[in-house]
């Protein structure tokens, strides 16, 4: 009895200096969270961060899958995501996907009306003389994104848009081949990035913001990422 | 007088012809040797295909870590292409799948005992230490032979091996004779008689194969290890973190720490005081966790025969340290102390202990620098397959702050390090991550 007490005694002395550690996922992966916000709401004040809420969860493996394999290079992920099992990746992007928060605006640079028109003639309706095709005709008519690997572009914050557009034309970020998003950077100068950034950082978020189903658009270019099929299935 | 003239000129015409025949060797000298060809073996074809051996050979393999260094990120196994950046310059790692024309495919087990063994190429040419042959030398003939034989196994991957680039003159590779007559001792690893067989495998492994010391002990500028700095840590270099002391007597880096604690950080990642981080816990995930038992166990004993350290002089810190702590606490109060606890002993199985924790008080402070910028996942592992992690502060915190802190965690509670300056916080945020 008295060792019992004793016993009982000293491992509450000790848990009342250690801190008590809930065993969620949540906690697990503060590392991601401390920048992508504890629901993956993004970070408002740090537009380079972006929101992972609701994003397709395929999309988001794949993506710490290239920085695993240097597909997308970013010192900080490619060392946090470094080690990660596919399992665990899995169960960390199912938990972001099923997140619903609302989103948050973030500021626009000053651009003008001009500016603003081009990029939603780009994203709308692309330029053909250019073989550029339209946003929509892959990331979804409401710029939702496309289950399972095509990810929204509404909602983003005007500096993540152009950065990653930038960093698909300097190969720091590319994803399996053919790499048809490479090719339509590729084809993108720098007043496009600004007009496209522009608009789709601008644009009112419709009412539903959940990702098409799959197999609901019929890409112009053959993409890697989308599969055989074309629908990424 | 005419004889002291033809004596001097007798011995100026010996130096020109000696310097110059010394240059010839460095610049144009190669090593003519023939390579020993699968069919000139002594090794049989049919036993580098039994497959108890090469079974033997995986675990061998795995023990060494090849797959560490021999494969580039995102890279097929062992097909080599990953960029090694020394301080003499950049050298690819070769590919060693069986490939005839890019790999091992045309390799005897005399060319890959002549290399692991000696440091020399199949056609007698000196290898970079890089490749750590001052370890691999210690290796028994018959693992080396199931090492081969299971990297003869695996399916040929071709990659061709850039040349390496190095700086002049490291890039003559004659002048590493030099460089092993100072540090290189050929050798395999011999018993010590006057220890248990436990003790013996584990001082076979981590001197050999593990070669622990490549990383663990500091090199000089010529990139060498003195013989007499055995696992007493070191800065790795160009990677920039410190691999501490592995002493667990006074002193030492494993002060304290249980033989349980060496086995269960290189079987999980993480022990009752510490988790592996940094490139370390890419050796734990590929390589130590798959390690059995017995061998890890004679890790550990053999560990803590480690002798006793010097006491590290107390350096009095260049300024007056006591506002940066104080800062350093108020950060730690509320950043840090939800998880690593505010008397620092972490929360076991989840949050490493701060407080007595050899990756805090290393003597350069690099590795908790580094570690609150970066933050990260523990390692993950078969015994922790959904680790915990921690924030990276990079993006929330100064240089300043970044000093602060881990000034005050180096000498909050038992700890009694140096403190950090905020110009070395700033030295190691842009550090690349491989």
């Amino acid at each position: 009895m008295l060792l019992v007490a004793v016993t009982l005694f000293g491992a509450a002395g000790h848990a009342s200096d250690a801190p008590t550690i809930p065993d969620t996922l949540q906690q697990r992966i503060v590392a991601c969270t401390s920048c992508h916000g504890v629901h993956g709401e993004g970070k408002p004040g740090s537009e380079f961060f972006p929101r992972l809420a609701g994003k397709p969860a395929a999309y988001l493996v794949r993506q710490m899958q290239h920085f695993q394999n240097g597909l997308r290079k970013y010192a900080p992920m490619e060392y946090t995501v470094r080690q990660l099992s596919p399992a665990y990746m899995q169960e960390i992007a199912e938990y972001f996907a099923e997140q619903q928060v609302p989103y948050s605006r973030s500021p626009l640079p000053p651009v003008t009306a001009e500016t603003l028109q081009r990029g939603e003639q780009l994203v709308s309706n692309g330029d053909p003389t250019r073989k550029i095709p339209a946003c929509a005709s892959c990331h979804g008519t409401q710029l939702t994104g496309v289950e399972p690997s095509t990810p929204g572009l509404v909602g983003l914050p005007y500096d993540y848009i152009s950065s990653q557009l930038g960093s698909w034309r300097t190969h720091t970020r590319a994803t399996v081949a053919p790499d048809c998003m490479a090719e339509v950077a590729s084809r993108l100068n720098a007043s496009d990035i600004t007009a496209v950034a522009a608009w789709l950082a601008s644009r009112q978020l419709p009412a539903d913001t959940h990702a098409q189903a799959a197999g609901s658009v019929k890409p112009p270019l053959s993409c890697g990422v989308l599969g055989a099929t074309g629908d990424g299935a | 007088m005419k004889w002291l003239r033809r004596l001097l000129l007798l011995m100026l015409v010996s130096a020109v012809l000696l310097l110059g025949w010394l240059l010839v060797w460095l610049f144009f000298g190669t090593d003519s040797q023939q390579p020993t060809t699968p069919a000139m073996s002594k090794v049989a074809a049919a036993t580098l295909r039994d497959p108890a051996l090469i079974a033997s050979g995986e675990y061998l393999v795995k023990v060494g870590d090849c797959a560490g260094c021999h494969a580039a990120q995102g890279g097929a196994a062992f097909a080599g292409g990953r960029l090694l950046a020394t301080p003499f310059g950049n050298i690819p790692v070769p590919n060693i799948t069986p490939d005839r024309e890019s790999g091992l495919g045309n390799w005897s087990f005399e060319d890959f005992w002549q290399a692991l063994h000696s440091g020399k190429g199949r056609h007698g040419e000196l290898l970079y230490p890089a490749f750590s042959y001052t370890s691999y030398t210690k290796v028994t003939h018959d693992d080396a032979l199931a090492m081969f034989a299971y990297l003869q196994s695996l399916p040929p991957v071709h990659q061709p091996t850039a040349a390496p680039a190095l700086d002049f003159p490291y890039s003559l590779r004659n002048s590493l004779t030099a460089w092993r007559a100072l540090y290189f001792k050929e050798g395999v690893f011999e018993s010590d008689p006057g220890q248990s067989a436990q003790w013996n495998r584990g001082a076979y492994l981590v001197q050999g194969l593990g070669h622990c010391n490549e990383c663990h002990a500091a090199r000089d500028t010529l990139g060498g290890t003195p013989q007499d700095e055995h696992l007493t840590g070191g800065q790795i270099p160009q990677q920039n973190w410190y691999a501490p002391d592995l002493s667990t007597q006074g002193n030492g880096g494993l002060q304290g720490w249980s033989e349980q604690d060496i086995v269960d950080l290189l079987k999980t990642g993480q022990s009752a005081k510490s988790v592996a981080f940094g490139p370390m816990a890419d050796v734990v995930v590929q390589s130590t966790q798959h390690m059995t038992d017995a061998d890890l166990l004679a890790v550990a004993t053999y560990l803590h025969s480690l002798p006793a350290r010097a006491q590290p002089l107390q350096e009095k810190p260049p300024f007056n340290a006591t506002a940066l702590v104080q800062h350093g606490e108020q950060i730690y109060t509320q950043r840090c102390a939800d998880c690593h606890g505010k008397n620092g002993n972490g929360v076991t199985g989840v949050y490493p202990p701060l407080n007595g924790n050899s990756s805090v008080t290393e003597p350069t402070g690099i590795n908790a620098t580094r570690s609150v910028l970066l933050g990260g996942f523990a390692p993950l592992t078969v015994a922790h397959p959904r680790p915990y992690s921690m924030p990276p502060f990079a993006q929330q915190l100064s240089d300043s702050d970044v000093s602060a802190v881990v000034s005050y965690i180096r000498q909050a509670w038992t700890n009694k390090a140096p403190v950090v300056q905020e110009r070395d916080v700033s030295k190691y945020r842009q550090t690349p991550i491989d």
